[in-house]
């Protein structure tokens, strides 16, 4: 319940921000394209104050687009149809034009109309292709993206020689222009978004499952044919009404990047699809903000390079999958294997001198380690740092503390079991056992140990005939008097 | 509204073959040449499943191109190109990284790469209008038209040529030709079979990377005057229509350079006609071409297929003939 009232909430203050940048006003301004010189705060300012209800228009189109973008383009990436969503963006262009042709003005209804079955057009002759030649289905995406996109050239080639009608903002179409958007745009937006979100809500389930397991749709029952052409036409929707501001050539980025962000930060679908609306939001919006501040900037390439951006924050410093920050769980695994080797030599080091004295000297630890005295020195700062051992002689030697000496006791304890077991069940010889347990004492876990405890019968002693440090061993503590005595072995808890 | 103007015989067919020859005839040239060079590469990225790749490089040399002119501030040939390949390695590199450094598939970074640099070429071209001389437009469909005023000609000796941008543009086809010739074998069967390529000793990554060379090499040098738009489209259009009309490959190729050279020159009639951008109707013929070779395709003709349906040429096409 809670979940679904926070997510509740969250769509709540969503909309109602969107709701006040629609507030009219009776305010007349200029379009932001009419703007000549002026400076960069007096731009921010304006921008920020959303007196302008062009600027309010440009942000909430923007906004709406990335929402509805992200949304289905989540779907793209989960399904691997990155390209498909580039094909369809270009094919929308001849519909455009058409659309426009329609009575000669820049009517959105037209236009929309126009692009969708332009674009729906395009996706149904890829799957002809497909189906009745041997071409394969990229070669396919890619001459049906040409084609289509080369007559919308010629046909918006054609407009433009045009000598009557309101020609303003067709040539806009391949690179945007946020500025462009009116009242009726933002309305045919805000319907088209609603419609998305609607349709994504109810068919959820449907979406989900024909997305990640066609097999088992199939089985459900789920018509996955019908679902994907459903997919298709919200697509072209999705590309249609972001045609205004980001453009024809860019689109395909606005559906794949923020999706792709949201992608690397989750593994559940309904939350990639929240970020990815998010992250093309944020995107729309700063691409609107920075489109704004130069004369003739196009809106498209900024909106892009913001979902871009945000896609870079993921890549490096996503939480999982983010590439710093497995840099830095893998630098931390690192050092916690390199001192847990470094209490192994320790270990073993007073091993041979039967557990005589405490400390070890760093010439000792560093010929055990086969290595230089420098290193060795480098490596008992790392234990001392940790907690783990402690410095003496003038930091020429180096003696565990208690909780040092557990874990040194564990880390011998994992090897010698794992040689010990490898050696019975798997009937390997003793003397090729050393590598695999090297490698494999920092990753047992409680359970696996005990396990093996079990299945060995609490044995005493390795392959090689060394005790294998029990539980008692352990809590004994490196420097006990009895040290010297016997060492007891692995016996059973008591 | 008149969107179709008049239909004029004499200016669309025959004034560019006499009186306004010195200038159309260099433009279906070079959309030959293009068309010519971009679908001999084309080919083999086909058959090697890598035909988007081609419209991802093709976007993402403009950055490239934009900030060689700003640097070098001139629009000479060197720096261009330097720009350009510069572009098309970091463009390669970053596809590598996003792919396999994360989860994101291949086809996504494909998308995510190629927008974001050709996002920072148009803002570059849209911030520095003034001073590069590229405008947004151009970027996509080029000024094929224009290429006869590109003065001077080159020459060797007395000999005129032809405007220098067709000249090398002649000389990169002719190149992409005889580089196919000499590698034919090589191309052939790491294209079609990479197992059995490894056996007989070829290096595929060499092979792709010499690909991958070619193809950055005809996309920049058609770039800059033909557009974006006419070099993805024939990277994979005469290819494709090729392929519908014969399984071998030395006929596919003969035929996708007659594919070129039957689109370039009517897409210039398509644009006399109907006065609108050159390269645009030049992938509006060769899309036509196609659906032609669909339609009449010998064996996977939708011709064929609808009467084939009706108990007409039933049997089985051999694949051994």
């Amino acid at each position: 319940m809670l979940h679904i009232s926070q997510r509740a909430r969250r769509s709540f203050y969503f909309l109602s921000s969107i709701l006040y940048l629609l507030l009219p006003t009776i305010a007349q301004a200029a379009k932001i394209s009419e703007i000549g010189e002026t400076s960069f705060t007096e731009q921010a300012l304006r921008f920020f104050t959303f007196q302008d209800p062009a600027v309010r228009y440009a942000l909430a189109g923007s906004m709406l687009l990335g929402i509805s973008c992200g949304l289905l383009g989540s779907f793209i990436i989960v399904r691997r149809m990155a390209l498909v969503g580039d094909a369809l963006s270009h094919a929308v262009l001849p519909g455009v034009a058409l659309g426009f042709l329609w009575n000669v003005s820049k009517d959105p209804v037209a236009i929309f109309v126009g692009a969708t079955i332009a674009g729906l057009l395009g996706t149904v002759v890829v799957r002809w292709i497909t189906d009745t030649t041997r071409l394969k289905e990229d070669t396919a995406l890619g001459l049906v993206l040409a084609t289509f996109f080369a007559v919308g050239i010629c046909l918006i080639g054609m407009i433009q020689r045009l000598p009557t009608g309101n020609k303003a903002g067709i040539d806009k179409i391949l690179f945007g222009q946020a500025a462009y958007l009116g009242a009726a745009d933002v309305r045919l937006m805000a319907i088209v978004t609603a419609f998305v979100i609607v349709v994504l809500a109810l068919f959820y389930k449907e979406f989900l499952i024909t997305s990640f397991d066609s097999g088992f749709a199939r089985a459900a029952g789920v018509p996955a044919q019908a679902i994907h052409y459903a997919l298709m036409l919200l697509l072209a929707f999705a590309v249609v009404i972001a045609l205004q501001a980001v453009g024809v050539v860019l689109v395909s980025a606005m559906l794949i990047t923020p999706a792709a962000a949201a992608y690397l930060l989750t593994d559940r679908l309904h939350r990639m699809l929240w970020l990815a609306a998010l992250f093309g939001l944020v995107a729309g919006a700063l691409g609107c903000f920075a489109s704004f501040l130069g004369p003739n900037f196009p809106t498209g390439p900024f909106m892009v390079l913001s979902a871009t951006a945000v896609f870079g924050m993921a890549f490096l410093f996503g939480p999982r999958h983010g590439v710093v920050s497995r840099w830095l769980r893998q630098r931390s695994r690192a050092q916690r294997i390199q001192r847990e080797n470094t209490l192994k030599a320790i270990y073993q080091v007073l091993e041979a001198r039967d557990f005589k004295g405490e400390s070890v000297s760093l010439r000792e630890l560093a010929e055990r380690r086969r290595e230089t005295v420098e290193e060795a020195a480098m490596q008992s700062a790392d234990l001392r740092r940790h907690g783990l051992a402690t410095i003496h002689d003038e930091g020429n030697a180096v003696a565990v503390t208690p909780e040092g000496w557990q874990l040194a006791c564990a880390i011998v304890r994992n090897h010698r079991l794992w040689e010990l077991y490898l050696t019975n069940a798997a009937q390997i010889a003793a003397d090729h056992v050393h590598e695999d347990a090297e490698k494999i004492e920092h990753v047992l876990g409680d359970e696996v140990v005990r396990e093996l405890e079990r299945r060995l019968a609490y044995a005493t002693h390795d392959p090689h005939g060394r005790p294998i440090p029990s539980l008692a061993d352990m809590q004994r503590g490196a420097t006990a008097p009895e040290r010297s005595r016997e060492f007891i072995g692995y016996g059973k808890p008591t | 509204m008149n969107l179709l103007p008049p239909f004029d015989f004499h200016h669309v067919f025959v004034e560019p073959w006499t009186t306004e020859f010195a200038s159309y005839g260099w433009v279906a040239l070079m959309g030959f040449f293009v068309a010519a060079a971009c679908g001999l590469v084309g080919n083999y990225l086909i058959l090697r499943r890598m035909a988007l790749v081609g419209d991802a490089i093709s976007h993402s040399v403009l950055p490239g191109l934009a900030i060689a002119f700003l640097l070098a501030n001139s629009r000479g040939t060197g720096p261009m190109f330097l720009g350009a390949l510069a572009a098309g390695m970091v463009t390669t590199v970053l596809i590598e990284i996003i792919h396999k450094k994360s989860r994101v598939k291949q086809d996504a970074a494909i998308g995510i790469t190629f927008s974001s640099l050709f996002a920072i070429g148009v803002i570059l071209i849209s911030k520095y209008a003034s001073k590069v001389d590229l405008d947004q437009e151009c970027v996509l469909y080029g000024e094929i038209v224009n290429i006869s005023m590109d003065k001077p000609f080159a020459q060797i000796g007395s000999l005129v040529l032809g405007p220098p941008a067709l000249v090398r543009m002649g000389v990169v086809a002719v190149l992409v030709a005889i580089l196919i010739a000499i590698f034919y074998k090589e191309l052939l069967v790491s294209s079609f079979d990479p197992a059995l390529a490894f056996s007989l000793g070829i290096n595929a990554t060499v092979v792709h990377y010499s690909l991958m060379s070619a193809l950055s090499i005809v996309v920049v040098s058609a770039f800059e005057s033909v557009g974006a738009i006419l070099v993805i489209a024939m990277l994979i259009l005469p290819g494709a229509t090729a392929s519908l009309l014969s399984q071998r490959l030395p006929v596919v190729l003969g035929l996708s350079v007659l594919h070129a050279a039957l689109s370039s020159v009517l897409g210039l009639h398509l644009a006399l006609f109907l006065d609108c951008p050159v390269s645009g109707a030049m992938v509006v013929m060769a899309g036509a071409l196609f659906v032609l070779a669909w339609l009449f395709s010998p064996n996977q003709g939708l011709l064929r297929r609808w009467l084939g349906a009706r108990g007409e040429l039933a049997e089985p096409v051999s694949e051994a003939s």
